[in-house]
């Protein structure tokens, strides 16, 4: 299951291995027959007038011919009409490469220069390599230390750029075992080029083997509690129930929350995110504007445990490696930025994920 | 107008010999110049310049691309020199080619002006031109840049060590060369007009000047606004675009594209003129369809403001942004296509000849027809998700910039040389070149849309070794377009010292450019012609005495 089954002299198609693949295949052949039609009658017509109509004499004066309303009409109009289907087949695809998935399996994703670092729920960690399951949804939420990056994956035919200082979301659903490239698609500095590696996909049982077999230090929630708890000392204002002076944490993620300047935001991992490095930027009604920021003290790859810990408060813990994922959860679009998933409305008692 | 050179012009009427060119041989009688056409070869001998270090950047960049691995030059260096390549290629070679050499020379001779309205400030662009390239070269000299011609942010601000402010003031200063330039296009169009030259006579090549001025004028104090804010990060530390002093990434790009994509406007609607005399002026009709090509450039330059968000699909805009910028995209590309069709449909049941300038007009269109039609690709969102930043887009917008840029800027060299130089050059030799480009164009850039489709990132020192064969290609390819585009320098170069003398209109053609000497002298017209015909009529009612050049043809059977 190498990359180039495709063993023709010069290939022509990356391989085709996730769900929507097929739909930008398509919509690809749809606007090469669309624009092969158009080049080569408007081709045609020029050599045909070109060859017919050539010059026979010297400064001839051939009549005019002004113009015609019809006719601009006709080839204004048809135009249009085309390029909305192509618009609207687009919008389509595009939608279904962006909207994520509610029950897809969370991974973590950092860019550094110039490295791919992933994260899984389970604790597994790898650097320029991805291992997923066959025939799962997949979520990827990503951000960077340093520079924008994108995360590539042709034969998926997807990607998403990688910002700092926010959380960009994509997902895919591998349909065909094997190990196809990944590259970074957004100039980032020096060794661009060198920033890629491969996403292996395997069937269930051999994945399940797979994160077996890399036994994993902490998961993610783990990392975040030990963060909260003691290394970072969140837990001395946020968790001392009645008395606790800091914002209560549990159950509110994915709820809308109203600030002192009466603005209202959705709890979203981006939400938390800002609340740890900006904390004066969104004071939450009822509180005070006493929580220093964490800025420079707490690494990307730190935010994202933290954000799975708090996560985990709300009773959200997404779907893991496993194959027994069941969530329920609902979702609505962030209006906001990215087509960022936004997060259960549902009560946290509807979960079964494993939470810890 | 009212000054030193007048008066020697109004002693000198009586010797017709007397045109631009000869008069005045210092090099002050250049440099401090006020007259268009001597600003335009000005323009015309800097741009080339660029043009030719821009060129060989490219080649640098096809020869490394020959192998998989980053053998020729280490990353560092391909990366600086893939940005010079757009840097200069870019901002100061198509930006002004077409406008600050044809539209510099041609517009007042084609309204029947006898300069443009500000000649002073039409100078004083030329000057930041030169400013804002000699500071980019000085950059490059020093060690140069690897941000990309994008400069994205927080790499251009933060992490690269390369002359990022140096460069970003080159381009702010000749920034300032268009504004200037376009605010000139402007007032003279609606202010110097020829008694009779309405609006609707005007050549469709001032219609297109016309378009890409609103643009200039409207988008690139963006872009300096832009580069403003840049500096201000740098240097008081106050965040805009950097998200770890609370700064948006994100809000850089957009500006970024609020200008840049306009700005590829700028770059091909004056081509769209140049193609519109051209195609009418080789087949001697009236071009189908005046006013929709008038209007069509118009639409495009309003709604070229409007499709920024195109660049942004996959950068982390909303969803919905997205959709509706690429709904706007196609909406776009109907007065591309109105443009073609009218083209197209001037040719039928014309008296069509196959000179070099028509041969590339050829060119453009089937340049152009590739360009744009992939451009709907790329405006088709779902589709873009895949092809952006890949080698797809490189050649789309190869073929726009380079099908329709360069080539409408060479047959409109080649269109006018005669009327700039007062010589012919080869007609072999220029028909010569005209294919090679066209055969070696097609051949560099075509096999990139197929590598972009495979997944083949751009800006890659190395890439995967299954996507050789393509890249052998393209760089056998860009040799062929290489032999082509230096053999115009040669023979061009060649004809003004050993080409024939132009006769006034070696074409016969109604538009008042051909109705001066050949070269013009210095303020254009002995008397403000008086304007009595329709744009694009080319028998007798365009006043031409058709029959007598016909005799004068037979006798002497040259251009």
């Amino acid at each position: 299951m190498m990359i180039m089954q495709d063993t023709s002299w010069v290939p022509l198609f990356p391989e085709d291995a996730s769900s929507f693949a097929w739909q930008v295949d398509y919509l690809y052949f749809y606007l090469i027959a669309v624009s092969g039609f158009f080049a080569i009658g408007v081709v045609i017509a020029i050599f045909f007038f070109a060859i017919k109509y050539r010059a026979k004499e010297k400064f001839a004066t051939p009549d005019e011919i002004h113009g015609s309303i019809p006719l601009e009409l006709f080839w204004s109009f048809v135009p249009f009409v085309i390029s909305m289907t192509i618009f609207l087949g687009g919008a389509v695809v595009y939608y279904n490469q962006y909207k994520i998935p509610a029950d897809a399996m969370e991974i973590y994703v950092v860019g550094k220069q110039w490295m791919w670092k992933v994260q899984h729920r389970t604790g597994q960690r790898e650097i320029n390599e991805l291992h997923v399951p066959v025939g799962r949804k997949v979520k990827l939420t990503m951000t960077t230390e340093d520079v924008l990056h994108d995360f590539f994956i042709p034969a998926f035919r997807t990607k998403a750029d990688v910002v700092p200082g926010r959380y960009t979301t994509m997902w895919f659903e591998a349909t065909k075992p094997g190990k196809y490239r990944l590259y970074c698609a957004e100039y980032c500095g020096l060794n661009h080029a060198g920033m890629g590696g491969w996403v292996y996909v395997m069937e269930q049982k051999d994945f399940d083997n797979w994160l077996a077999g890399n036994a994993s230090d902490q998961t993610p929630v783990q990392a975040g509690e030990d963060l909260f708890t003691n290394k970072l000392g969140c837990a001395s204002c946020h968790a001392g129930g009645d008395s606790q002076r800091g914002a209560k944490l549990e159950n509110i993620f994915g709820k809308e929350v109203k600030f002192v300047d009466g603005n209202t935001a959705v709890r979203d991992e981006q939400y938390i995110r800002n609340s740890i490095l900006n904390p004066g930027s969104q004071i939450v009604e009822g509180y005070q504007p006493i929580m220093p920021t964490f800025k420079g003290q707490v690494t990307e790859e730190q935010l994202v445990s933290l954000v799975a810990y708090i996560k985990s408060l709300s009773g959200d813990t997404s779907a893991t490696g496993t194959s027994t994922s069941n969530s329920s959860s609902t979702q609505e679009d962030s209006t906001m930025n990215q087509p960022k998933e936004s997060e259960p409305k549902k009560p946290s008692e509807d979960k079964e994920g494993e939470s810890k | 107008m009212e000054n030193v050179d007048a008066m020697k012009l109004d002693g000198a009427k009586k010797e017709p010999k007397v045109n631009y060119l000869t008069n005045g041989f210092s090099l002050k009688s250049w440099l401090l110049t006020k007259d268009h056409k001597r600003i335009a070869i000005m323009y015309l001998i800097s741009v080339s310049v660029f043009f030719l270090m821009g060129g060989l950047y490219a080649a640098a960049i096809r020869l490394e691309l020959l192998t998989p691995a980053s053998d020729l030059m280490e990353s560092g260096t391909y990366n600086k020199v893939f940005t010079q390549h757009g840097v200069l290629m870019v901002f100061f070679y198509l930006i002004p080619a077409i406008p600050a050499i044809l539209g510099n020379f041609l517009l007042p001779l084609m309204i029947g002006a006898k300069d443009l309205a500000f000649p002073r400030i039409n100078l004083l662009s030329l000057y930041l031109y030169w400013i804002g390239g000699i500071l980019t070269l000085y950059a490059l000299m020093q060690g140069g840049v690897d941000t990309g011609w994008t400069f994205y942010t927080p790499y251009s601000t933060t992490f690269s060590n390369s002359f990022v402010m140096a460069v970003g003031l080159g381009i702010f200063i000749n920034g300032f060369s268009s504004i200037l330039t376009g605010l000139n296009f402007i007032v003279s169009t609606h202010t110097m007009r020829a008694p009779g030259m309405t609006w609707f006579r005007l050549p469709l090549f001032v219609w297109a000047h016309y378009a890409t001025s609103l643009v200039m004028i409207l988008g690139t104090p963006v872009v300096a606004i832009t580069i403003l804010l840049l500096a201000i990060e740098r240097v008081t530390q106050v965040g805009v675009f950097d998200p770890a002093i609370g700064g948006d990434p994100i809000l850089f790009q957009h500006l970024f594209w609020f200008y840049s994509h306009p700005a590829v406007y700028i770059m091909i609607l004056p081509a769209m003129g140049v193609i519109s005399e051209l195609i009418s002026s080789f087949s001697r009709k009236k071009i189908f369809g005046y006013e929709f090509i008038a209007f069509s450039s118009i639409a495009i330059a309003v709604f070229g403001f409007l499709v920024w968000g195109h660049h942004m699909f996959v950068s982390g805009q909303s969803i919905y942004a997205g959709l509706v910028f690429s709904f706007l995209t196609m909406v776009v590309a109907v007065p591309s296509a109105i443009k073609v069709f009218n083209w197209t449909a001037t040719l039928y049941k014309g008296s069509i000849s196959y000179e070099t300038p028509m041969l590339y007009a050829f060119g453009f269109l089937g340049l152009f027809l590739i360009g744009g039609l992939t451009g709907l690709f790329l405006g088709s969102v779902g589709l873009t998700v895949h092809l952006t930043d890949t080698y797809f887009i490189v050649a789309h917008f190869h073929y726009v910039m380079v099908g329709g840029t360069v080539m409408g800027y060479l047959g409109g060299l080649h269109f006018w040389w005669s009327k700039m130089t007062g010589r012919h050059y080869s007609e072999f030799w220029g028909k010569i070149s005209a294919m090679l480009i066209f055969i070696g164009f097609n051949l560099t850039f075509f096999p990139q849309f197929i590598l972009g489709y495979q997944g083949m990132p751009r800006r890659y020192a190395a890439y995967p070794e299954e996507l050789q064969v393509l890249n052998i290609f393209s760089t056998a390819g860009a040799s062929v377009l290489g032999v082509g585009l230096t053999m115009p320098v040669v023979y061009l170069v060649h004809s003004l010292i050993w080409g024939e003398k132009a006769e006034d209109n070696p074409w016969m053609l109604s538009g008042l450019e051909w109705r001066t000497s050949s070269p013009p002298p210095t303020f254009n017209f002995d008397e403000t012609p008086i304007v009595t015909w329709e744009a694009y009529e080319f028998g007798e009612e365009s006043g031409l005495d058709i029959d007598e050049a016909r005799r004068e043809a037979e006798v002497s059977p040259a251009a």
